[in-house]
């Protein structure tokens, strides 16, 4: 692949990396690390330097909203990867067959992915409004008593922001499994026609372990959406009602910017990058173990 | 990496009852029809009255078909002091999306070149680092970025937006164009190099040229993605270069008294066109990138 030459154009290729480390130094690795020092210290307002130890993990780990924050995430990652996951298999599964209309399906499944997640957020804040949303559909349709209120319900508004985000992903998973499921020998096919074996038990034992790299993709892309988690959130609840749909990026932003609890932030983004680490890590791995295998 | 229809072996009736083939049309129609929905509804609620929205047609067609609220949506609509409407983020939105995604293309492109022509001492290790961290939460990187920019004299400018989001796009802009350097064959390298091509003349002369597609890629994902980015604009921004979607968010949460659906509905399709309309006239490029940025990395 590579090749020797002359020193000249050599000193070029560095000269062109230069910029590209500084940022990776000064951005991803000293900001990282810069932040998570940070997160031992009493900062609030501004960043300081006196060691507290623990402290703001242990005040972090104890506070209410933190703790709804997380089982938050966890809830949301519990529905919204497996749903995801299975709605974008079917389809892709569905369109790999060889439909009419192929393209204008694929087209109609992504658009989602398009739109911004604001975006996203506020179409669903709408559809599920309790007043003139679906629920009305509903009453209109004949179910006189029908009540949908579960974006003002603190129990259930974590439920409308799954079912936006679900819509905004299923596309995308579709399209990622839809490659690996291009790539998957004819000869499998045959194999599994001959034997006879049901469509299902082919999908779940056979073909979906085949195309392990494009389900570990599609699981990481899933999992960045999960602790990515902000910006939905922001447009459809805010959070609310009162705390019931916070989330961990979302704590951290307040307490940066409005609470003015830097020291507190700081530990909790240290606490989420350490959570994308540990699940995107194996993931990575498992990916590349795959791949090897595959070639 | 191509997912076109076209290459798909044919593999009709590998389990086709007609029954389930049947079972499966519906099925895809129905999908279809879900996805479709949002954008619907929010197309016929922008065109209705309040009155008509009032008396609850979630999906009807609009009776009478009105626009002075898609003019408040541009024009004055008010978010917190300011009653300026989503013109301002629409213009600060173009602002901040084309010198980012020009940026961050080049930055990738030559990065990439380096990357795959070049033996550079670690230089892999540097590669390594940045896919990793494209996988941080902004969340954690924000705050030093806030401290690095304020540094410069760059928060809240402008350029402060520009460059965070630049920095956001490496990773994944140079997964996509070292990836795509290396399906070259490296024999078009060393013929050129025998000819005298520098480094700049090969990657200018030559690459260049044939990584037109490659560029349409990424830089329609990164339109996308830069455009409906909130974060960023919301925290580097400021209040003289929020982007649309930090606008749109500030429209329709800081209505006092009745919400006009309507007028939110309109915003919402006005801060969508852009991405909307790219999206749907380059939808199998759009396909192609987030394939090949997804699954190749």
């Amino acid at each position: 692949m590579f090749v020797r030459s002359p020193s000249s154009s050599r000193l070029q290729a560095v000269l062109t990396l230069v910029p590209v480390a500084f940022v990776v130094l000064s951005v991803y690795v000293g900001g990282v690390l810069w932040a998570a020092g940070i997160s031992f210290t009493r900062s609030s307002m501004l960043p300081n330097y006196r060691f507290a130890g623990f402290a703001q993990y242990i005040n972090l780990f104890s506070n209410a909203r933190w703790q709804v924050s997380l089982g938050n995430m966890a809830l949301f990652a519990a529905i919204f990867i497996p749903a995801t996951l299975l709605i974008g298999y079917s389809m892709a599964a569905m369109i790999n067959r060889g439909v009419r209309g192929e393209n204008a399906l694929r087209t109609i499944y992504l658009y989602p992915f398009a739109m911004s997640f604001i975006v996203t957020g506020l179409v669903w804040r709408w559809l599920l409004d309790p007043n003139f949303g679906i629920a009305d559909v509903a009453r209109k349709l004949g179910f006189e008593n029908a009540s949908f209120n579960w974006i003002v319900n603190a129990d259930m508004a974590i439920f409308t922001i799954i079912i936006a985000a679900i819509w905004h992903s299923s596309g995308l998973v579709m399209v990622v499994l839809l490659a690996g499921l291009r790539g998957v020998d004819d000869d499998l096919w045959k194999a599994i026609r001959i034997e006879g074996i049901p469509a299902w038990k082919a999908h779940l034992f056979i073909i979906m372990p085949s195309i392990g790299a494009s389900i570990a993709t599609a699981l990481v892309l899933m999992s960045l959406t999960v602790v990515r988690l902000f910006d939905v959130v922001v447009a459809m609840t805010g959070g609310g009602p009162g705390i019931a749909t916070d989330v961990p990026a979302k704590f951290i932003i307040d307490h940066m910017f409005e609470r003015q609890q830097v020291g507190l932030a700081s530990a909790a983004a240290t606490t989420l990058l350490l959570l994308v680490l540990v699940v995107a890590v194996p993931l990575l791995y498992l990916k590349d173990r795959r791949k090897g295998a595959a070639r | 990496m191509t997912i076109t229809n076209s290459q798909a072996p044919v593999r009709r009736n590998a389990y086709a009852a007609p029954f389930s083939r049947a079972l499966v049309y519906a099925l895809l129609i129905v999908l279809a029809i879900v996805a479709l929905i949002p954008l619907y509804v929010m197309i016929v609620t922008a065109f209705k009255s309040m009155e008509e929205i009032r008396s609850g047609t979630l999906l009807s067609l609009p009776h009478a078909f009105s626009f002075e609220h898609w003019w408040k949506a541009w024009n004055s609509a008010c978010t917190g002091l300011r009653c300026e409407g989503l013109k301002v983020g629409f213009v600060n939105s173009f602002l901040i999306t084309i010198p980012s995604v020009a940026l961050a293309i080049a930055a990738g492109a030559v990065t990439g070149y380096a990357l795959s022509f070049w033996r550079v001492r670690f230089a892999n290790v540097l590669f390594t680092v940045l896919l990793i961290g494209g996988f941080f939460p902004y969340q954690v990187l924000i705050y030093p970025l806030v401290r690095i920019t304020s540094t410069i004299g760059l928060f809240n400018s402008l350029a402060g937006v520009i460059a965070v989001h630049v920095v956001f796009a490496l990773p994944v802009v140079t997964l996509l164009f070292r990836n795509y350097f290396a399906s070259i064959p490296i024999d078009l390298f060393k013929a050129a190099r025998v000819d005298g091509a520098g480094y700049w003349r090969f990657f200018f002369s030559i690459l260049l040229p044939m990584s037109v597609p490659m560029i349409a890629v990424a830089g329609i994902l990164q339109v996308t993605f830069i455009w409906n980015d909130y974060i960023v604009g919301l925290v580097f921004g400021g209040i003289n270069y929020a982007p649309m979607t930090v606008q749109l968010n500030n429209i329709v949460h800081s209505t006092y008294g009745e919400r006009e659906y309507n007028v939110e509905m309109a915003a919402t399709l006005l801060t969508s066109v852009i991405p909307l309309l790219v999206y749907f006239t380059s939808g199998r490029w759009f396909v192609r990138g987030v394939a090949s940025g997804a699954v190749k990395g």
